[in-house]
């Protein structure tokens, strides 16, 4: 059984009013236990929506959506499931409750009931995990906007949730905020295990992820491998989507002739397969790229 | 001009009135407190005023800060005792137009007004000494005792905590949208206080629809972290009383206990 399973998922803003908006239509996936999936999609295409259906805090208009085999329309389980998935929004400064970031963290152990001594060692452990350990006694606004994600972070591995559920976690931070939280989600994943549902509309960081799902007016348009989906190039770009620039560099010089794989994916890919052809094409007495 | 607010008064510190217990300190102040308006004896003043400066002295906050806290309150003081003054029948000191000051009054003013500033300096030394976030947990603990008559303990506690945590996130915005007013060539410094006042709407709006954004996307975020109020719900800090806390106690009890027995043995006073 799949740690993720939505089965024929639509949901329908406002069913029914005038300003009545489709946002998922007949969406079906599974997510086993320690996936890295990446969600992509342009605006309106019903990332954020999903998002919320995998933590129970949107329930489907017709449809099923079940974590771990709970249907998050029970709502004897609903708990039970935001304990399994936990969530990272986009705003760090709407999703931390309390004046000191330690208080923050032992938030969620604190509502499922948890002893204070274990919400002790959950809270460092969560905190050292993330890397945060010496914040511990801050106030939140006195943290950078990535910093801030972190402490979000380890609120959610204090609830020891097996998910988590990043919904656009890094479109308000920096390029340096970016890239830390990049950097925890890939350790999570590695390290801990976690199933991560990271959506996100930066491409680059989406082809860290093990497997991309792009989702295109509420409808579920590709998944596969980051190499399956971004060698689609052409159909990326009609969904409003970019490929990354290694992906697109790659395939620019390949239509130009040069010996290039079809597998180009992230920068590193790139610069080895022109080492590579550079390698080739010495031997042949002609230089690269004039 | 925003940045540099902070909230309350507190001092950090270590000193014995900082490591007390919160809810002790407010159960302490609050029998002070009565003991200031129940007993009029000279001698109760006396013991009080020592025990307040006592007090003062052993927080180690700086002593200007402290009778600084007397400052909002200065004209209330100097009114009362005026009007005391006057007011008192008994042995004619002065007159100055028809009123006539008189001993007692000048006796009697001087005495509400000590009564005055020692609640003023008793109260801002809590403040001083306890951490808003301290205080809370000790409201929220001394008012869940009150749960079965209905008062939200835990319902009040929180919206305290979330409020002391986006006075600075809501400062920074606003700080944000005068700016971005300014740049478009607002003007909040200059022009009568009503011109003044009417400047201040296009900072208002702005900041409340955002205020009521952040709202709806907090309460989502407590959702999926699982809140749902108070019940069944732990705290990873305790609040726990120590030694000191019982020495507290103790003192405070034998306090009221000599005052009342001094009250009572000699209601004229001895000294």
């Amino acid at each position: 059984m799949a740690l993720i399973e939505l089965d024929r998922l639509s949901h329908v803003y406002h069913a029914g009013e005038e300003n009545e908006h489709r946002a998922l239509t007949d969406v079906s996936l599974s997510i086993e236990a320690g996936e890295f999936v990446a969600v992509l999609g342009s605006n309106g295409s019903g990332k954020s929506t999903l998002a919320k259906h995998l933590d129970a805090l949107l329930l489907p208009t017709s449809g099923v959506c079940r974590i771990d085999g709970m249907d998050t329309q029970n709502v004897d389980q609903v708990w039970r499931i935001r304990q399994k998935v936990g969530m990272v929004f986009q705003n760090p400064d709407n999703q931390l409750i309390a004046a000191i970031v330690e208080d923050d963290v032992a938030f969620g152990p604190e509502n499922l009931g948890v002893p204070p001594k274990e919400i002790r060692s959950r809270v460092d452990e969560a905190l050292s995990v993330v890397g945060m350990t010496k914040f511990r006694s801050f106030a939140p606004h006195l943290l950078s906007g990535g910093q801030k994600q972190r402490i979000a972070i380890a609120g959610a591995l204090a609830m020891q949730t097996e998910c988590l559920v990043f919904d656009e976690a890094t479109a308000m931070l920096d390029p340096e905020g970016r890239a830390e939280i990049l950097a925890v989600v890939r350790q999570l994943h590695k390290e801990q295990h976690k199933t991560i549902v990271y959506i996100t509309h930066f491409m680059e960081e989406a082809a860290a992820a093990d497997r991309i799902i792009v989702l295109d007016h509420g409808k579920l348009a590709m998944d596969g491998t980051p190499r399956e989906v971004f060698a689609k190039a052409d159909e990326l770009q009609k969904l409003g989507l970019d490929v990354p620039l290694s992906v697109e560099l790659g395939a620019r010089l390949r239509a130009d002739g040069i010996d290039l794989p079809q597998a180009i994916v992230t920068e590193d890919d790139l610069v080895q397969a022109l080492g590579a052809a550079a390698g080739h094409a010495g031997k042949g007495g002609a230089a690269l790229g004039d | 001009m925003l940045n540099n607010i902070t909230i309350g008064q507190y001092f950090p510190g270590n000193s014995v009135l900082h490591r007390l217990d919160p809810r002790t300190k407010i159960a302490v102040l609050f029998f002070l407190i009565i003991a200031i308006f129940v007993f009029d004896q000279p001698v109760a003043y006396l013991v009080l005023t020592l025990l307040t400066f006592g007090c003062m002295v052993v927080s180690r906050v700086p002593m200007k800060t402290q009778i600084g806290s007397l400052k909002p309150l200065w004209w209330i003081i100097l009114f009362t005792f005026l009007i005391h003054l006057f007011s008192a029948d008994g042995r004619p000191l002065f007159h100055i137009w028809i009123l006539t000051a008189t001993w007692e009054g000048l006796v009697r003013g001087f005495f509400i007004c000590l009564r005055l500033a020692l609640l003023l300096l008793l109260s801002s030394l809590l403040t001083f000494t306890t951490s808003p976030l301290k205080l809370t947990d000790a409201l929220e603990a001394i008012l869940s005792s009150l749960k079965s008559i209905g008062v939200p303990a835990h319902e009040l506690a929180m919206m305290m905590t979330i409020a002391l945590r986006f006075v600075p996130t809501l400062i920074e915005e606003t700080d944000k949208i005068m700016k971005a007013q300014q740049s478009r060539g607002a003007d909040f410094l200059t022009g009568s206080i009503l011109h003044r006042l009417k400047n201040v709407v296009p900072i208002l709006v702005p900041l409340f629809i955002s205020a009521f954004r952040r709202a709806d996307e907090l309460a989502m975020a407590m959702e999926a972290r699982c809140y749902r109020g108070g019940i069944g719900r732990t705290q990873m800090k305790e609040l726990r009383f120590a030694p000191l806390d019982y020495v507290a106690w103790g003192a405070t009890a034998v306090l009221m206990v000599a005052l009342t027995a001094v009250a009572i043995l000699f209601p004229k006073g001895f000294l």
